[in-house]
């Protein structure tokens, strides 16, 4: 029977307890379990030969909690590695009191006696410094040798040796070799080692911290409607077509449909825009969003893995877990590192042996040691993947999901945009643009009379004048002999008129004069959008212009990118001029017009020809192709709708200035990166050869292993520190 | 004299840490659906072969508290998971590509391999 304690996120009252401690009385194997509100943890006798803390974990997270279990063994791990540093700081310091040089002469006698120091030196060599045994022994049985085995190596050398000195004084002297120990470099090693192991676990623990706040979002209980009551379950219960209520401050439990009532809802989680936006009867609601203001009912349509925020937590670990290509040179440095070391440090005892001043055993063994403690491969394993965590795990705080690492790897080498028009740089849907009245006639007359001779079509242009219509409130007016003309438009008779409304194909038809409109026809055109006229009893009395709106985002996207000096290219299957004018409006010059949906791979291919990096932005529905062909493929989300496979990234807040903040955040991203490599391994190439000895013969200078250790504490915390830095770094 | 025997021994240490850390040669192990890795100083088996596009269940089980090895990570699979000491944690993979991809612990120090044939 063992006694553990977890911690338990998520509770907030009272009754939390209760259902976590009955919850965890259930598993088979537990005794007891006790849970405190107030500390926020649990603590559990269980039989380990019956229960695992996997098993009680998800007990915890079955009713809607959180267990961490290793968040809270590593604390305590924390606590006695910090106890271990202390000690051995103390030791350490307490021995070089006692053998120092200048030191040595203030300390009392007792710590100058060798006996002392070794006594000193053994509790904090096989305690302290047991796990670089306990972690070298089953790595040797291996084959195999990791950062353990070197510091594992070098105290031991140390600590031996002096223990040899120490006991055998008589046998040292009688090869003319004064029997001096070193055990202060043994124990300032250890001391100082693990106090760098304990700020980088503490560091490393930082870059993960967006996973745990996305994690955290997630909502705990939903109240469901059955039967005529309302009851509250564990978010786990809820089943796809559960009927939901949610009341004002609370947050959605799952993804669903309004069926009742409206409100507006911080979609923030989601998108990024921290404006509320108002949802109504059959709107898509995301789980994990706040609720504003209203009270609604709403139909559970994904639940558990299946919603949006379980999608983009499992697409965010899966891109921190992925290989950046940068990676690779030190990943095959890492598998020779570690022998080489060892072969060096022999090397360098050989030469200060056989070459080096008196006395010659004493320098080569603190030499080799100084090379064993020196060298650290654990800073080019952390290098790039603490900062792609960094990276992605800020990206999707800012609603920008990076697929892998090397999609983020290759976005900051982008050197071509090419945006899908449709859906991308518009909104998709065509909306009313102009009316304008030729005859004494007033817009919404105009408007009206257009909306009720549309109403039975069903061309996607009459979509947007009824739309605009209804939402002006207008009330349409009755239609006789309606008839649509294909290519043409659409006539009637409408309170007693002969209407026509359509092209200007339809006007000739007609026998209806336009010349005196022309201007007006051409200004319009010119400017993208398209035109219909209205006539009434063979004479034109108005004109309504329809154009797919630009997004508010795209003007302000694209400065950013040109800022940024990537050129920007349009595809669309619209005809030239229209294109040409929407590309204007825009400031891109570089259009590509007319192209059909399957030839869009092709245009994209193209321009990679030209030797550019290329990426291809579209809504990932009908253009997956050409997002698959281009280097980087950018999605853009609908933000209830996440199309997550499409692209490489996706941006799920379908800003288009985001385009430019994650090119932004891989540019940072690959310097962070490329800084920690550069220091990584410049700190190796440098310090290995300076702890040699190669500055030895013309300056005198050898490294201590004291400093040598110093170094190499904080190597790599310096690595994990850079790549926290990234957090705090503006992506514009 | 004593340079010399220094030497002698210096060079032959060189040549034992070379072939006992740089020559070894990985027993490689073939699976079909399952299989225990012991993680304990590195991955026992580290060598596997499975076949392509089959669903192969990895069950790491960590006796080795060294924090090096707390976390495995599978990049071409997507997959870095904690380790928890003496708990088998499973990972499902299903390869679309044949290859040699390695697996390694969290600092990149320990590794593995899975062969796709």
């Amino acid at each position: 029977m063992i006694k553990k304690t977890f911690v338990i996120k998520g509770m907030h009252c009272a009754s939390c307890v209760k259902v976590i401690e009955d919850s965890l009385r259930e598993v088979a194997g537990v005794s007891e379990a006790v849970v405190n509100l107030i500390t926020e943890k649990a603590t559990i006798s269980y039989d380990p030969q019956k229960a695992t803390d996997q098993q009680l974990m998800s007990a915890v997270s079955n009713v809607g909690y959180q267990a961490l279990i290793e968040e809270e063994l590593k604390n305590e791990d924390r606590e006695k590695l910090l106890i271990k540093v202390a000690v051995s700081l103390i030791f350490g310091a307490l021995i070089l009191w006692g053998s120092f040089p200048g030191l040595m002469e203030t300390a009392p006698d007792i710590l100058k006696n060798f006996l002392v120091q070794l006594i000193l030196a053994t509790p904090i060599q096989f305690w302290a410094g047991w796990g670089f045994y306990r972690a070298t022994i089953p790595a040797l049985k291996h084959r195999t040798a990791n950062m353990d085995t070197l510091v594992a190596l070098g105290t031991t050398v140390a600590y031996g040796y002096s223990a040899f000195v120490t006991i055998f004084p008589k046998m040292v002297e009688k090869i003319s070799i004064e029997p001096m120990p070193y055990f202060d470099v043994a124990v300032i090693i250890i001391g100082l080692i693990l106090l760098g192991r304990y700020f980088e676990t503490k560091a490393k623990a930082g870059t993960s911290e967006a996973i745990k706040k996305l994690i955290g979002l997630q909502a705990k209980t939903a109240r469901i409607i059955k039967d005529g009551k309302e009851i509250d379950i564990p978010i786990n219960q809820v089943v796809a077509g559960d009927l939901i209520r949610v009341r004002p401050g609370e947050k959605i439990p799952v993804d669903g449909e309004i069926v009742e009532g409206d409100s507006s809802i911080d979609e923030s989680m989601v998108t990024g825009e921290s404006i509320p936006v108002d949802k109504k009867n059959g709107d898509l609601i995301v789980g994990s969003t706040i609720n504003k203001t209203g009270t609604f009912i709403f139909k559970a349509t994904k639940v558990g893995s299946e919603t949006i925020l379980a999608q983009i937590i499992k697409l965010v670990q899966e891109a921190q877990a992925s290989k950046a290509p940068i990676q690779r040179l030190a990943d095959l440095v890492s598998s020779y590192f570690v022998p080489v070391v060892i072969m060096l440090a022999i090397t360098t005892f050989v030469v200060w042996y056989d070459f080096g001043p008196m006395p010659a055993l004493t320098l080569a063994l603190l030499n080799m040691v100084a090379v064993l403690i020196i060298a650290c491969p654990c800073a080019m394993g952390l290098a790039t993947p603490t900062a792609i965590m960094v990276g992605t795990g800020k990206g999707a705080e800012r609603g920008i999901l990076i697929k892998d690492a090397e999609s983020l790897e290759t976005a900051h080498k982008i050197k071509t945009i090419i945006f899908d028009k449709t859906g991308t740089l518009t909104k998709g849907k065509p909306e009313v643009t102009d009316i304008v009245p030729i005859e004494s006639i007033s817009k919404d007359e105009l408007l009206k009379l257009a909306g009720s001779i549309e109403k039975g079509s069903e061309h996607s242009l009459a979509e947007a004048i009824v739309k605009d219509a209804e939402a002006k409130q207008l009330t349409f007016s009755k239609v006789e002999k309606f008839q649509a003309i294909p290519g043409h438009g659409v006539e009637g008779t409408v309170d007693g008129k002969r209407i026509v409304f359509g092209n200007k194909r339809l006007m000739d038809k007609e026998k209806i004069d336009v010349s005196g409109a022309v201007n007006e026809i051409n200004k319009m055109e010119n400017g993208g959008k398209t035109v219909m006229m209205i006539g009434a009893d063979d004479k034109l009395i108005g004109l309504i212009a329809v154009a797919d709106i630009i997004k508010e985002s795209a003007l302000e996207g694209l400065v950013a990118l040109q800022k940024l000096g990537i050129e920007v290219v349009m595809i669309t299957g619209d005809n030239q001029r229209t294109a040409n004018a929407i590309g204007r409006s825009l400031g891109i010059t570089r259009i590509l017009a007319e192209v059909l949906p399957d030839q869009k791979e092709a245009e994209v291919k193209k321009i990679q020809a030209e030797g550019k990096v290329v990426a291809m932005i579209g809504d990932g529905i009908n253009d997956a192709p050409a997002l698959a062909a281009a280097d980087v493929g950018i999605a853009m989300g609908t933000g209830t709708d996440v199309a997550i496979e499409a692209g490489d990234i996706t941006l799920i807040n379908k800003d288009l200035k985001s385009i430019a903040t994650a090119i932004n955040l891989s540019k940072k991203t690959m310097r962070t990166i490329k800084l920690n490599l550069f220091w990584a391994f410049g700190y190796n190439i440098i310090l290995i050869p300076v702890a040699m000895g190669v500055l030895y013969p013309f300056w005198g200078i050898f490294l201590n292993p004291i400093l040598a250790s110093m170094a190499m504490a904080f190597s790599s915390v310096s690595v994990v520190i850079n790549s926290l830095l990234l957090k705090r770094q503006k992506l514009g | 004299m004593d340079k010399i025997i220094v030497t002698i021994l210096g060079l032959a240490g060189i040549a034992f840490t070379y072939w006992f850390f740089l020559m070894r040669k990985g027993k490689e192990i073939t699976v079909s659906d399952s299989v225990d890795i012991l993680v304990e100083g590195g991955y026992s088996p580290e060598i596997i072969s499975i076949e392509k596009g089959k669903t192969i269940k990895l069950n790491f089980i960590r006796k080795d508290p060294s924090n090096c090895l707390e976390e495995v990570v599978l990049s071409d699979f997507g997959v870095r998971k904690k380790l928890p000491l003496n708990e088998k944690i499973t990972i499902e993979i299903t390869p679309q590509k044949k290859g040699e991809f390695t697996f390694s612990c969290g600092m990149n120090m320990f590794h593995g391999k899975i062969i796709v044939k």
